[in-house]
């Protein structure tokens, strides 16, 4: 005859559905998340993540970032946050509001350092913990997007944001990459490990593509030009566009300044906002 | 209430460590379990063996930076071929970007594989007195990518360590993928077999790879690494038509030189943004050679000469100490 569960198991039972259940809620309210990979560094994925976020709250969206770079946290202080603090609720941690009106919610590790010079040592376990804490105890409230900030590569960090954000609505993975060879080499990795992952690829975006020079108008191609664009017709993905090389954009990103509001006639601007119309109508065909 | 976590430095001790499972830090780590039962501490036995397989290399260059894409490899490709103009001195190019590894393209090697032999894995050589090793010549297709979380990433560094015959050498130059995690923790625990002469730390002028730069620093401070110096890469721009210089990366807040002041570090150079460089990178040509005349490669130049010098010095004084 079987005998009724002790009290602390039914407890823990309980506890575990009371939990499982709040996984779910704190990202039930967001509509679509996007995330931002590539395969190589230093190619754009926080800048494009935060030019994002701002045309797509400009053009009246909600929207939040999460940044999961441990080791190299940059949106704080693209979006001049670098000095907020994280505080707590009941139902997890509460983002931090940034932008105009502190209208974009944001969470990095950036918000929990003492000094923003400690650097984060940690092995993968540890990285995958947090990871996993960012996606299901931030208290992210009615978003109509979430948009995801990775590190560059294949490894920890995407296996686990991928793992934790699987049950929930993944529009799906813009890929950013520079013209060279050398970027695209490593962002056909990313492809693969977006296919390998059930991740749908909503596009590729060349960064930094080409650079006109402010004083005379000439174009150069630092960094090349064109492997982006090759790479999505080889791989047989959406193209979302070039952005050129504009200096202030970077003077914009390390201000904190939101270049999508104060300078709407710079080059880059008209490609950035292009990408994002792209992802609101890949987002309403999904709908 | 304001969330903190408190991130002391290396809080995980190593998953070799004597005290794996057991640390403060290791309390709601989900490896705990695995580690307090498992791990009897750090092998002795490996241990001489990377001693053993390290004992011909004489100076040993990691080339960190903790932001990605400020030019580490290319960096780190360029230190090896300006090195081995030499003929005199054995260099090797060790790639431990593990999940993007460059350099087999930047030193024109793309679709070269890894012979076995019986003293061990051969590097692959590009010049008589240049060999280089990377994942990239175990992958059999450029769209293969190594999905591989940090534990199998380590094992896969310890072999590049423990099993390639590198012979004798002269300058081992260590290529690092960005950011602070199992691959910097490992090759510092596995070359403490033998010694590195200190860490090249590569950057751009921006606040926002900075920013990532001084917590390297803090690391390399941390696990006692030597810092040789910081080089600042993409230093400004001459448009090739009118002449002005453009900053494209804006130092705004005083560039690597104030850093470098304010850290108490060398700063070894700055090296201008060159349309050829990154060119000559793609086509896996040396930039120093197909641009003799261009201000980048007096700059690099001008480095590698600082390095070589801090090197040897490095060398001089441990052997006065013996």
């Amino acid at each position: 005859m079987g005998t009724a569960p002790r009290l602390p198991e039914l407890q823990e039972c309980l506890g575990s559905a009371a939990r499982d259940a709040q996984e779910r809620a704190n990202l039930a309210g967001v509509r679509h998340i996007v995330l931002v990979l590539s395969g190589k560094g230093g190619v754009g994925k926080s800048t494009l993540s935060t030019q994002l976020a701002l045309a797509l709250r400009s053009a009246g969206n909600r929207v939040g970032i999460l940044d999961v770079d441990l080791c190299g946290p940059s949106i704080p202080r693209m979006l001049r946050a670098q000095d907020s603090a994280v505080h707590q609720c009941d139902s997890g941690w509460v983002p931090v509001g940034v932008g105009q009106d502190s209208a974009i919610a944001l969470m990095s590790i950036g918000f929990l350092l003492e000094r923003p010079d400690d650097a984060v040592v940690w092995r993968g376990p540890k990285k995958n913990a947090l990871i996993k804490q960012f996606v299901t105890d931030v208290a992210w409230g009615d978003l109509d997007f979430l948009i995801v900030d990775t590190p560059p590569g294949t490894s920890d960090e995407h296996i686990s944001t991928v793992e934790a954000l699987r049950p929930h609505r993944l529009l799906g993975a813009v890929l950013v990459t520079t013209p060279q060879a050398v970027s695209v080499g490593d962002v056909r990795r990313e492809l693969t490990f977006c296919r390998k992952a059930g991740l749908r690829i909503l596009g590729i975006v060349e960064n930094m593509s080409g650079f006109v020079c402010p004083h005379c108008s000439e174009c150069t191609n630092i960094f090349s030009k064109g492997g982006g664009e090759e790479l999505a017709k080889h791989a047989g993905v959406p193209f979302l566009g070039c952005v050129p090389l504009d200096p202030q954009l970077s003077q914009s990103l390390e201000e904190g300044k939101d270049f999508i509001q104060e300078f709407p006639k710079s080059s880059a601007f008209p490609a950035l906002t292009h990408i994002a119309q792209q992802i609101l109508d890949t987002s309403k065909r999904s709908s | 209430l304001a969330a903190h976590l408190s991130l002391s430095l290396a809080e995980c001790p190593g998953t070799g460590s004597a005290q794996a499972g057991r640390a403060a830090a290791c309390q709601g780590c989900p490896n705990q379990g695995l580690c307090a039962a498992g791990a009897a501490g750090p092998d002795p036995a490996e241990a001489a063996e990377l001693r053993a397989r390290l004992r011909a290399v004489r100076h040993t260059v990691l080339v960190l930076s903790g932001k990605g894409g400020v030019g580490k490899s290319t960096f780190s490709a360029l230190l090896a071929h300006g090195l081995a103009a030499d003929e005199t001195k054995q260099v090797a190019l060790l790639d431990i970007d593990i999940c993007g590894p460059s350099i087999p393209k930047m030193m024109g090697l793309e679709g070269e594989q890894v012979h076995q032999s019986g003293s061990g894995w051969s590097p692959v050589y590009v010049e008589e007195n240049l060999g280089v090793m990377s994942v990239g010549f175990l992958l059999s297709s450029p769209d293969d990518a190594v999905i591989w979380r940090g534990p199998k990433k380590n094992g896969l560094i310890k072999q590049f360590l423990r099993d390639v015959d590198w012979g004798e050498v002269d300058y081992l130059i260590v290529d690092t993928p960005p950011g602070t995690s199992d691959e910097h923790l490992s090759i510092v625990q596995y070359l403490s077999a033998t010694h590195i002469d200190g860490a090249v730390i590569v950057t751009t002028p921006q606040e926002v790879s900075l920013q990532d730069v001084r917590k390297e620093i803090n690391f390399c401070r941390k696990v006692k690494l030597p810092i040789i110096g910081v080089v600042e890469n993409m230093s400004g721009f001459v448009c090739p038509k009118c002449k002005n210089e453009s900053q494209i990366f804006p130092p705004t807040t005083g560039g690597a030189e104030k850093m470098c002041q304010n850290l108490s570090v060398s700063l070894l150079g700055k090296v201008p943004l060159d349309p050829q460089i990154g060119k000559s990178c793609d086509r896996g040509q040396s930039f120093l050679a197909e641009a003799p005349e261009s201000p980048a490669t007096l700059s690099y130049r001008n480095i590698i000469q600082r390095i070589q010098e801090y090197c040897e010095q490095h060398h001089f004084q441990e052997e006065k100490i013996m």
